[in-house]
């Protein structure tokens, strides 16, 4: 039924394998996926634990809609205290890897110590083994599906593995399933890496059954139609998220060059035009096709062929065929934040990133601030080992890619993340980034909403915590002015709590470009036990969201993280939607407090907390 | 995930008789499921008759009561459409749903859809003869094949 009921605990110190019963008290507050993953996180570590020691906990979760035939069902999260942030983790992943852990009969993984030598875990249903992998170790994400397909003779097996960034403790190193999909953000790889985990394998036939089947297969269908219809995700079907490259750049919203400027000159040359259009070298296109995850019906997913004669690849058969393309993020922090709009440049470094297990956006973003550094004279020839970091240059991209994703020379540097990076150097103030983590591909002076957004988000700088663009730029459902403060405290909360509860059915968020949340709220009443009634789902994203909060709170994080760099603060933007315009942080900040119901010092009162029942 | 929904009960792609395979390096994605062939060789190889053809829809069909799980069918079908589900003891395939196959209902991007095989032709055939020169004026040219 819906949930499994059922968790499997994994204790890589005493190399125990349990499975136990989820708590279904639990399951009703918090629904599942992000929400009952940071439950389980929250009840079960001292948040002050640092990220990379034993105690850290690693938690794999599905949602009640994962796995059933919902479109997009394929969403999985990861949970953990995160390498790059010291915050509260949460990344998602698509891919099939997530429905088929389901398939196996758990609703969660819960992944404990830290084994004495590297080591793999397999599924298969009830039989769960810990496994060596000696042989694994120092072997990229590519190499170890396909020894584990190979070994286990089973062409349908699901892996989930970190590369040799994740090994090495690369900061924002992720954990890559099906080749190409990533749990990506705030450097959940890295604390596989310090398990010894190297992969989990798995292989379900358990299937899943929904509370009531007939109802549910009709909501199924006529919200599939839905996406169908919709004008947003038909877009994201066509053109992928990169579609609104030219768009976002167009606006003047467009962070280039570190985030000094707001529009970047090479926009068009990186987008998906530029995908979809023959290539003068060899005739073909960069974009090969569109991909879906597990049941998903709209596939924004690229499938690219990087120019066989580029550069980047000349010498290098493995990346000869296709693999997993450019989104929007990932062209944007590669290119946009580094000046460089070599297309075939940027997928190499994408097939790199998913090769070693590496966050695009954080990596892309980390090479931006060195190139500023080294620009500005900060760092020189000297520190890089010889890399050329200038903005715009392709060739120190490729170099940079390689160097991070096997922790050698310079990239070892640049897997510092942007954060300690830049102090190493001593000049923080290049670091973009809040609570560590880099930002994504939005200029918040040209939409006030992100400001606060990115400020607040609890796993530091990220536009998935509360996508106030919707609103602000593209007008879903409502329309207000982005370079407005006014009303952006609610919008911000209201969009972050809906988040956090879509987060935790097991769906994508993209079917929201024509859903509302009510079509989530109707697939959970009809799939789920328990009355799940709007009233109940909008607490339970909010309930979500404050318990994330207080676990940064105790983890050490305060008012004073929720800012933003001077850069934004202090400089106007020079042109776009937000010329003259610096991020208003200060004028929504109190508000947003307040509406939250948390002191005036950022944490959840006392009544708050009571209200919430957390 | 129809398919094992309709024929199971439950979401679950190990059951379904429908198999995507991903050929990665060429970015292809290829489903696979029976061509209910004319001359069956899983029908002919049946020790037990098991597997029988429903005249109405011609799918070659598994009589579970019948099937002894011998797997003999396995090994006969040339493409490999017929397989052993360990949970029932017996073998699998697809029986077109009677005639109203759920996958061909999912299926958002009409990638799946039920048309009768002896009329694969048709549209193809109104196709060319939209194109062709009739003597009529082109207002006039018939939008449906004669006989309808």
């Amino acid at each position: 039924m819906t949930w499994h009921r059922k968790i499997l605990r994994v204790n890589l110190t005493k190399g125990t394998c349990e499975p136990e019963p989820l708590n279904m008290e639990w399951a009703q507050l918090y629904l599942g996926s992000r929400g009952l993953g940071s439950k389980y996180l929250y009840e079960e570590i001292d948040p002050k634990v640092d990220p990379l020691s034993p105690d850290n906990k690693l938690i794999l979760a599905t949602g009640p809609l994962t796995g059933t035939s919902a479109s997009t069902s394929g969403r999985w999260v990861v949970v953990t205290k995160g390498a790059l942030t010291g915050a509260i983790a949460c990344s998602n992943s698509g891919g099939f890897f997530g429905a088929e852990f389901k398939y196996a009969g758990y609703d969660m993984l819960i992944l404990e110590g830290r084994a004495k030598k590297p080591v793999y875990l397999f599924i298969s249903d009830d039989n769960v083994q810990i496994l060596p992998a000696d042989t694994l170790w120092g072997s990229s994400v590519w190499e170890t599906e396909e020894w584990i397909k190979k070994t286990h003779q089973d062409p349908m097996i699901r892996v989930a593995s970190i590369g040799v960034a994740g090994e090495t403790g690369v900061k924002f190193a992720a954990i890559i399933n099906d080749l190409h999909r990533a749990a990506g953000r705030s450097g959940v790889g890295a604390v596989m890496g310090s398990k010894n985990l190297k992969a989990i394998a798995c292989r379900g036939t358990k299937g899943v059954t929904t509370e009531n089947p007939q109802e549910f297969m009709k909501i199924a269908q006529e919200t599939k139609q839905t996406i169908k219809d919709g004008a947003f995700t038909m877009g994201l079907s066509l053109h992928g998220t990169q579609g609104v490259t030219s768009v976002i750049n167009g606006m003047g919203i467009y962070p280039t060059n570190n985030h000094q400027k707001v529009q970047f000159e090479g926009a068009d040359k990186i987008g998906s035009e530029a995908m979809e259009v023959a290539r003068t070298t060899d005739g073909k296109t960069n974009l090969v096709r569109n991909a879906a995850c597990f049941g998903c019906t709209m596939a924004c997913g690229r499938i690219s062929l990087i120019d066989p004669n580029h550069f980047s690849i000349k010498d290098k058969p493995r990346y000869h065929g296709a693999s997993g393309g450019l989104e929007y993020e990932s062209s944007w922090a590669m290119g946009g934040d580094c000046g460089v709009d070599d297309l075939e440049a940027l997928t190499f470094a994408n097939f790199v990133c998913n090769e070693q297990g590496m966050d695009t956006i954080s990596f892309g973003a980390s090479v931006a601030a060195a190139m500023e550094l080294y620009e500005r004279g900060y760092i020189t020839d000297k520190d890089t080992g010889g890399l050329k970091l200038n903005f715009g240059s392709a060739e120190a991209l490729v170099e940079a890619v390689e160097l991070t994703g096997k922790s050698e020379g310079f990239g070892k540097d640049i897997g510092l993340g942007s954060k300690l990076l830049c102090e190493k150097y001593g000049h923080p103030e290049v670091a973009m980034h809040v609570k560590g983590q880099e930002f994504a591909a939005y200029d918040p002076r040209g939409a006030q909403g992100m400001s606060l957004a990115y400020a607040t988000a609890n796993r530091g700088a990220c536009h998935l915590r509360g996508y106030t663009i919707s609103v602000e730029i593209f007008g879903v459902g409502q329309k207000l002015d982005p370079i407005e403060t006014e009303g952006k405290a609610e919008l911000t909360k209201t969009t972050q709590d809906a988040t956090s509860v879509m987060d935790s059915t097991g769906l994508c968020m993209f079917p929201g470009f024509a859903w509302t949340l009510d079509e989530y709220q109707q697939l959970t009443q009809a799939d789920s036990e328990g009355d799940w009634t709007m009233e109940k789902f909008m607490v339970v994203g909010e309930r979500i969201w404050n318990l994330e909060r207080m676990f940064n709170n105790k983890a050490g994080l305060t008012k004073a993280d929720d800012t933003l760099p001077k850069r934004f603060l202090k400089t106007p933007a020079e042109t776009g939607l937000g010329k003259g315009q610096v991020a208003k942080l200060d004028k929504m900040l109190p508000e947003y407090y307040e509406l939250r119901g948390w002191t005036q010092d950022g944490k959840p009162s006392n009544d708050t907390i009571k209200r919430l029942n957390i | 995930m129809a398919c094992a929904f309709e024929l199971e009960g439950s979401f679950n792609p190990a059951h379904s008789r429908i198999k995507i395979f991903r050929f990665e390096e060429q970015g292809r994605f290829v489903p696979y499921t029976c061509t209910q062939c004319a001359e069956a060789w899983c029908l002919h190889a049946c020790p037990v008759d098991a597997i029988k053809m429903n005249a109405e829809t011609g799918a070659k069909v598994v009589d579970e009561a019948t099937c002894v799980g011998c797997k003999v069918c396995t090994i006969a079908c040339p493409f490999g459409t017929v397989n052993y589900n360990q949970s029932s003891g017996k073998v699998i395939k697809c029986d077109l749903c009677g005639g109203d196959p759920a996958c061909a209902k999912a299926c958002p991007t009409e990638a799946i859809t039920y048309v009768d095989a002896n009329w694969t032709g048709l549209d193809k055939m109104r196709e060319w003869a939209a194109k062709t020169d009739t003597g009529h004026s082109v207002t006039e040219a018939p939008s449906e094949p004669a006989g309808h």
